[in-house]
């Protein structure tokens, strides 16, 4: 971010919790903690914080190391090691990057892992990555939580039971078994009522793009603003009070008239805007973000930031009914829904949020958003009428990201765009 | 022509007879019959077979279709395999298909799932999620879960109640195909030269295309054959493939292996067709069970199986060993995440094992193969000229 543009309080609190984080994680040995790597769909942070225990979450590593232009060397570091150009970067990244001595962003070590909890949820390739990481950490137990997709688009009472009792099973016992405490469900109850706050201020802050101007950028920033509940703070009170400060804040622009903030400042004029389907390119993040700001494009919804969990349909953890709403929250997440069930929510956000058109960054990397966008796309198109672009690149391997063609790509669609405006007119 | 050759060609024209003409010749003889469509890698095809059903495999288009509609469906950086299954949806080679499932192996075939249910293609398309729990109470429920979600959907096409005993008579006749393709490779391991790679590829594939019966037939026929002393034994290496149980290779490419010194004494290119370990009780009375509790216990080793407790590099070791391979050839299809990262993995166990091995890369309708005939010729000559038995 630029240096004249100030700092809102909400973007200081949110340093202090992720600083706060790596610092315990750079002293979980000292203070015994203990240490789950797992990841961000269908994360069980809830039930890992129920046992005091700190989470590693492998991609998002991946991405700060993509954002902090390390991830082309432990990309190649990784295809040394035998991985092949053709898969996916965020495992290569990571693993590169264990092999170079697992150095997190803040410059600390990251611990090894004490439990390694697969989450398997919307991504096949998650299952990939932990049999590497547990060659890479062996004799590291591993449970795993296989999360039924919704390919009916629907989660019938017998998914969720096949979750619940995964759960019982193995995910609590294992974590028993580490962290030398009792599965208390007390605590976790506690614990999910604060995740539900928090998913209740998720959805207000995501709902305030339907205001012209939009006061926030729901895909470049949008990605700053799911942090803290992709990293672990679901089901704290810092979250909640993190995400009521920011609503303040976004109010306060609303009130103001005013428009997103960019790394330059406040975005001046409001000239499109979009829905994106896809996740965002790490390396070139900046520079990504800067095409679309600079065109006064701004984005009013995107798949990417549902990731995590979906919250818009009305799911919250519930502290009544605590590993069923668990399970649900994993087979809610945008990557384990259906085609058509991405495509009605797309549209519905379309509608709801007045877009001027709806773009993919297609991810070389990730198969489980790519493969079918080109389908989704022509649906949407035909069903809606709107204008749609289509763009490539990749998570972390700064050899995808071709600046030109990404610039020539979007400039023709916002041509569009604008003409689009013009014959409306 | 011998008759080994003459079973081998038919089986080669049913193997790519990509308008599946005898599946709807044995459509057409009987009403209430339906035609279920399954893709790699396994799909328990006993459990159609016992409803008046016929499963036919959908491997693609190969190098036998060309695409058109299909690349604009799919990203440049996305595998072969579903641009050629959506291609032939969309030009009607699956016209008398009544449902097409989609098992768990990889995000691509789990979308194409999901294409097909928008495109209203076929009258049911489900993805069918394999457990990755491996006990029978939570991950074989589940999985009877799933059976049991296929069977409705084709009671409501055709109206036919599963029996007991239909099901064990199913599950009988597939024990029976999988005994006589295991016989088929046991032959081939001591005696390979009797049957070539490419013949014994025809033959199996086959049997995804047509009812289990006369697939049986077929196998006996050729193990009659086989089992005679016929041929010439070549001065060849023995090599295990692995890599290619979903996106087939060209039958090519296979041969360009064959003809540059190796002997394939073991494969995963029909894995599903031997994917249960031995025999599934059909003596239960409940055989959904039964299978669940097969695919629990007795499944292979694969990449889209969570292989922790029973590690597969191990595992193909171990059948490299039993086959009395020299070595292991990575054959997996580009951009093929569960088989491209297993092979580091793989590769490694190889290492310690001090096995030796090549990878490579391919695409199902890939045309020039003088590279990997040069690079699997040298790894040939360098086992058979260099190794020792020491």
């Amino acid at each position: 971010m630029s240096e004249n543009v100030k700092k809102e309080k909400s973007m200081i609190l949110q340093k202090e919790m992720i600083g706060g984080l790596f610092k315990d994680l750079g002293n979980a040995k000292e203070s015994g903690k203990k240490v789950v790597y797992t990841f961000v769909p269908g994360n069980l942070s809830e039930l890992i914080r129920s046992f005091d225990m700190l989470m590693v979450y492998p991609e998002i590593n991946a991405l700060q190391s993509g954002m902090r232009k390390k991830s082309d060397e432990y990309i190649k570091e990784a295809e040394k090691w035998g991985h092949s150009e053709d898969v996916c970067t965020y495992v290569k990244c990571d693993i590169g990057m264990m092999l170079n001595g697992n150095i997190g962003p803040t410059g600390e070590k990251i611990p090894d892992p004490d439990l390694l909890l697969l989450s398997y949820t919307g991504c096949f390739t998650f299952l990939k990555w932990f049999e590497n990481l547990e060659k890479l950490y062996p004799g590291v137990p591993v449970a795993l939580l296989h999360t039924p997709y919704q390919e009916n688009g629907e989660i019938t009472p017998e998914m969720t039971d096949y979750m619940v009792k995964q759960l019982k099973n193995d995910v609590i016992p294992k974590m028993e078994q580490i962290s030398g405490q009792k599965f208390n469900p007390e605590k976790l109850k506690t614990i999910l009522q604060h995740s539900a706050d928090t998913e209740d201020m998720i959805v207000k802050i995501f709902d305030t793009t339907k205001n012209k101007p939009s006061p926030i950028d729901a895909y470049f920033a949008g990605v700053y603003y799911i942090g803290p509940i992709n990293i672990g703070f679901r089901g704290t009170a810092e979250a909640t009070g993190y995400y009521k400060e920011l609503y303040s804040e976004i109010q306060e622009r609303v009130k103001l008239g005013l428009g997103p903030v960019t790394p330059e400042g406040e975005m001046k004029e409001e000239k499109f805007r979009l829905v994106v389907e896809g996740p965002p390119n790490w390396t070139s993040f900046r520079e990504f973000w800067k095409l679309f700001y600079d065109m006064g494009a701004v984005i009013v919804s995107s798949s990417y930031t549902r990731v995590g969990g979906v919250y818009k349909n009305g799911f919250r953890h519930d502290p009544n009914r605590l590993l069923e709403s668990l399970s649900e929250y994993c087979m809610g997440c945008y990557t384990n829904m259906n085609l058509k069930q991405r495509v009605d929510m797309l549209a519905q956000e379309i509608v709801d949020y007045k877009a001027d058109g709806f773009l993919v960054n297609s991810i070389k990397s990730c198969n489980s958003f790519s493969a079918g966008q080109l389908l989704m796309m022509r649906t949407l198109e035909d069903r809606l009428g709107i204008p749609v672009g289509f763009i490539e690149s990749d998570l972390v391997d700064p050899r995808y990201f071709s600046y030109s063609n990404i610039k020539n790509r979007l400039e023709s669609f916002f041509q569009m765009l604008d003409q689009r405006k013009l014959i409306s007119v | 022509m011998s008759k080994l050759k003459e079973l081998a060609n038919k089986c080669e024209k049913l193997s790519f007879d990509l308008n599946f003409k005898a599946a709807r010749k044995w459509k057409m003889e009987k009403e209430g019959r339906v035609i279920v469509g399954y893709m790699p890698i396994y799909f328990p095809r006993e459990i159609i077979h016992a409803v008046e059903g016929l499963p036919v495999g959908i491997l693609g288009g190969g190098d036998r279709k060309q695409i058109i509609v299909g690349d604009a469906y799919y990203q440049s950086y996305i595998c072969h395999i579903p641009r050629g299954i959506i291609e032939m949806a969309l030009s009607g080679h699956f016209a008398d298909f009544d449902g097409f499932v989609f098992p768990s192996i990889c995000d691509v075939i789990r979308n194409l799932s999901g294409m097909f249910q928008m495109s209203n293609i076929g009258k049911f398309a489900k993805y069918m999620d394999f457990p990755q729990d491996f006990s029978s109470e939570i991950g074989g429920k589940f999985y009877i879960q799933e059976m049991n979600s296929v069977l409705s959907k084709i009671k409501k096409i055709n109206g036919v109640e599963l029996t007991s005993t239909n099901l064990n008579n199913s599950i009988g006749l597939y024990n029976k195909n999988r005994r006589l393709i295991e016989d088929i490779y046991d032959i081939r391991q001591h005696s390979p030269w009797r049957l070539s790679a490419v013949d014994t590829y025809h033959i199996i594939r086959a049997g995804m295309v047509i009812p289990v019966e006369d697939h049986n037939i077929i196998l006996e026929e050729v193990l009659e054959e086989i089992r005679q002393d016929i041929g010439e034994p070549m001065d060849k290496i023995k090599v295990v493939i692995t890599g290619a149980f979903c996106e087939q290779p060209p039958v090519s490419l296979i041969r360009t292996i064959e003809m540059a010194g190796c002997y394939i004494v073991d494969d995963d290119l029909m894995l599903g067709s031997r994917w249960i370990q031995g025999d599934i009780d059909n003596t239960s009375d409940n055989p959904v069970r039964a299978i669940s509790e097969a695919y629990i216990n007795k499944s292979t080793f694969s990449s889209s199986v969570y292989d922790v407790g029973n590690p597969k590099s191990e595992r193909l070791i171990s059948l490299s060993k039993k086959r009395k391979a020299d070595g292991i050839i990575f054959a997996a299809p580009s951009f093929c995440d569960p088989a491209l990262l297993d092979n580091p993995i793989y590769n490694k166990a190889c290492d310690d094992q001090k096995i030796r091995y090549i990878n490579f890369q391919y695409h199902e309708n890939i045309g020039q193969f003088k590279v990997i005939k040069e690079q699997v010729g040298a790894f040939s000559d360098s086992i058979k000229l260099w190794e020792t038995d020491a």
